[in-house]
């Protein structure tokens, strides 16, 4: 088969070997498991335990909430003891919702029940792929049940399992394809029952000639159709787009993704994952995850999600003079907030660091527009003028020269002479715009609410207005029509009762005059004579003054 | 002569012709440049530009009337903003109007909250939800942050909370680096 080379990349260090040698450990369980609820994209989990629940290793913790979500399960049996914020491996350091398990060191797991895939509903089989909480295990974290969903996207010919495995020091991958072969290509059936893909290719970079022997010696075995294939070792190699122009020769386009072009990757972690899942009814409670760096037994562990990376650390025999952690590689991963920062799916590999082995990064120069930069980026873009927009803060442009192309792969910070963290300024970037885009979003709904409420207002004020004058209508409406005598004998009615009344008041005397001594009467007498007067004056007609 | 005043005088009754019916058949419905202030206003409707809502603001400054300095909630970066689509001179923002603040959003302490719905009325975006002698409450999410709510309570129970970062809001940094005094 005829390989295809992509743009840019660059020759790292591998560090591979130091890794590699020995076998998986076997899954240790530790006191205390911390389990993340936001360890994929999309919408964190929904816990449905409660503190004090005792639960059984695999039993579903939290459920998936959304359609980009899935589930999370316990990776060991114990008791949960607390549902709430916990430090959790991310660049920032913030907490995040976590559901912390006490473990009874039992082990024990739920019933395990495995799906009749070949004879299931798809959509009904993509439910079980979310509630078994698989998520892609090569970093992105992506809901695969998503993935493995063809409707609504153009048509899928080429399903890639993903064994590149291209940053330096990570062995996972390479571990996992030597010892459980079967398992990945028994996923990787399931995943071609789904997206109906006529091609099912393995790539394999060729610094792993164990992995490619296992891969395809598996392949005979078990009869899966695929092709192995070894790949040239460049990073990043195994990225989406890389693998599959290397494997394909198709070209995704710029803002798009490979399935535009009919191709869909997975990581093998992921096939292998599930295989578990819906052979062997096993959740996702576990993964491989390479402890190397400034270890003493640099090795690939099982580790059962949730469990602390200062823990993993002491089975791989921890060392003086250790700096600090990176979750994932020396390109793509980041520096963990805490020793103690629970490992999570995302976690393929826990870098320990030292002086020696990764000296802090010399402080940054100005670009001098060397354009070293230029040739290694993958996704041909000029890094050097993205660069020079987002340090200006200038985002539009930088949108112009295709940011969100930008894969972080780091290959342009790793060959800048003046040791500029281009990738920082990138990662700056975007985020800076999805932030002010979801600004723009929330703004427009306040526009529209506001709108509304105005229009809402004056329409309660017109109908307040209609309503009342049609009461009025109505009550006039309903009044009886008299005849003209009718109408005189009530006003008769009327007089002669006015005239009764005047009559009444007329004889009636003020009671509390009685019994008054003479003084006292002769001044209410004086008053009276004096109001009399003023009536008469009153009613006099009001005469001219004469000058 | 009288040909040639004429014929000019015919050409510019066609042109008046065809002028007078393009602008009746593209006739542009509203102010254009109302809308593109308005699109750049944070729509927080608060009201503190002295104008009743984002929008008549918008056009007081469409007419001339208002400065583009007046929008506290837009910050600096919004009256940069309106100074490049009008192209004048970005000013300071003027301090009388108020300052810019942290984002923040109403929230009511519902044991002292007696249900006397002026804060619903007070609300220019609907954001409270309750009814006459009922509990009320904000919905965060759509709430601008406007303070116009927080005066017209009788009981005081309404404060805002700056939001704070969390994992779904969190930004990756502007990259700085440490100077060290070497000497």
């Amino acid at each position: 088969m005829e390989l295809h080379r992509f743009p840019g990349g660059i020759h790292p260090e591998e560090h591979k070997k130091e890794s590699s040698s020995r076998p998986i450990h076997a899954a240790f369980v530790p006191k205390k498991l911390v389990v993340p609820m936001r360890q994929h994209i999309g919408q964190p989990a929904k816990p449905i335990v409660r503190v004090g629940d005792h639960v059984l290793k695999g039993q579903m913790i939290a459920e998936a909430d959304g359609y980009v979500s899935v589930a999370l399960h316990a990776p060991s049996s114990g008791i949960v003891t607390e549902i709430g914020l916990a430090s959790v491996p991310h660049p920032s350091g913030l907490p995040d919702l976590c559901i912390t398990i006490a473990t009874d060191g039992r082990d024990e797991w739920c019933e395990r029940t495995p799906v009749d895939w070949r004879n299931t509903d798809p959509a009904a089989l993509r439910g079980h792929v979310r509630d078994f909480g698989i998520a892609g295990l090569g970093g992105a974290v992506f809901p695969t049940s998503i993935k493995l969903d063809p409707a609504g996207g153009p048509a899928i010919h080429t399903l890639i399992l993903n064994g590149g495995e291209c940053e330096p020091w990570i062995t996972c991958d390479d571990r996992l394809m030597r010892e459980r072969a079967e398992d990945i290509l028994e996923g990787a059936r399931i995943m071609q029952h789904l997206i109906g893909a006529e091609k099912l290719i393995a790539g394999i970079e060729d610094n792993k000639p164990e992995a490619i022997a296992a891969m395809r010696t598996a392949a005979q075995k078990i009869g899966v159709a695929i092709k192995v294939i070894a790949m040239p070792t460049i990073y990043p190699g195994g990225g989406g787009k890389q693998i599959t122009k290397t494997l394909t020769g198709l070209d995704t386009p710029s803002g798009g993704r490979t399935t535009d072009v009919g191709v869909q990757v997975f990581n093998v972690g992921t096939s292998y994952a599930l295989s578990r899942a819906l052979n062997h009814g096993e959740p996702l409670v576990s993964r491989i995850v390479t402890v190397t760096g400034h270890v003493l037994r640099p090795q690939n562990y099982e580790v059962l999600i949730g469990t602390p990376m200062s823990e993993l650390l002491l089975h791989a025999g921890e060392r003086e003079g250790l700096t600090g952690i990176i979750m994932g590689g020396p390109m793509m991963g980041f520096d963990v907030p805490a020793m103690d920062v629970p490992v999570v799916k995302a976690s393929n590999c826990v870098l320990a660091k030292s002086k020696e082995l990764f000296p802090p990064r010399p402080p940054e120069m100005p670009c001098i527009r060397c354009t070293q930069c230029v040739p290694v980026c993958p996704a041909e873009l000029q890094p050097q003028q993205l660069y020079w927009f987002a340090r200006a803060k200038d985002l539009g442009r930088a949108q112009e020269y295709h940011l969100f192309d930008c894969i972080e792969c780091g290959c342009c910070s790793y060959v800048c002479p003046s040791h500029i963290p281009l990738v920082d300024y990138y990662r700056f970037a975007k985020s800076e715009i999805w932030a002010r885009e979801k600004e723009k979003r929330l703004a427009d709904t306040a526009r529209e609410r506001h709108e509304f409420r105005l229009f809402r207002l004056e329409r309660e004020k017109k109908e307040k207005a209609e309503r009342l004058a049609a009461k009025a209508a109505t009550k006039k409406a309903e009044a009886p029509v008299l005849s003209k005598e009718e109408q005189d004998a009530k006003k008769k009615l009327i007089q002669e009762a006015l005239a009764r009344a005047q009559a009444r008041k007329a004889t009636v005397t003020p009671k509390n005059t009685d019994n008054l001594p003479p003084e006292k009467q002769a001044e209410i007498a004086e008053i009276e004579a004096r109001r009399a007067k003023i009536r008469e004056i009153a009613n006099q007609p009001v005469e001219p003054e004469k000058p | 002569m009288l040909a040639a005043i004429l014929v000019m005088a015919g050409i510019a009754v066609v042109l008046g012709a065809v002028l007078g019916f393009a602008a009746l058949k593209y006739k542009v419905e509203g102010d254009p440049m109302v809308e593109k202030i308005d699109a750049i206003l944070p729509q927080t409707q608060c009201g503190q530009c002295g104008y009743p809502g984002c929008r008549p603001y918008a056009e007081a400054i469409a007419k001339g009337e208002a400065d583009i300095n007046q929008c506290p909630p837009g910050g600096e970066e919004g009256v940069k903003k309106l100074a490049e689509l009008l192209g004048v001179e970005p000013k300071p923002l003027d301090e009388t109007h108020g300052v810019t603040k942290p984002k923040s959003v109403a929230f009511i302490d519902e044991n002292l909250c007696i249900g006397c719905t002026l804060c619903i009325q007070a609300c220019p975006v609907d954001a409270i939800l309750g009814a006459a002698k009922q509990m009320h409450t904000v919905i965060a999410s759509e709430c601008t942050g406007c303070e116009l709510c927080v005066a017209p309570c009788p009981v005081d129970c309404i404060s805002m909370v700056p939001l704070k970062e969390d994992l779904a809001s969190w930004k990756w940094k502007y990259p700085v680096f440490e100077l060290k005094q070497v000497a």
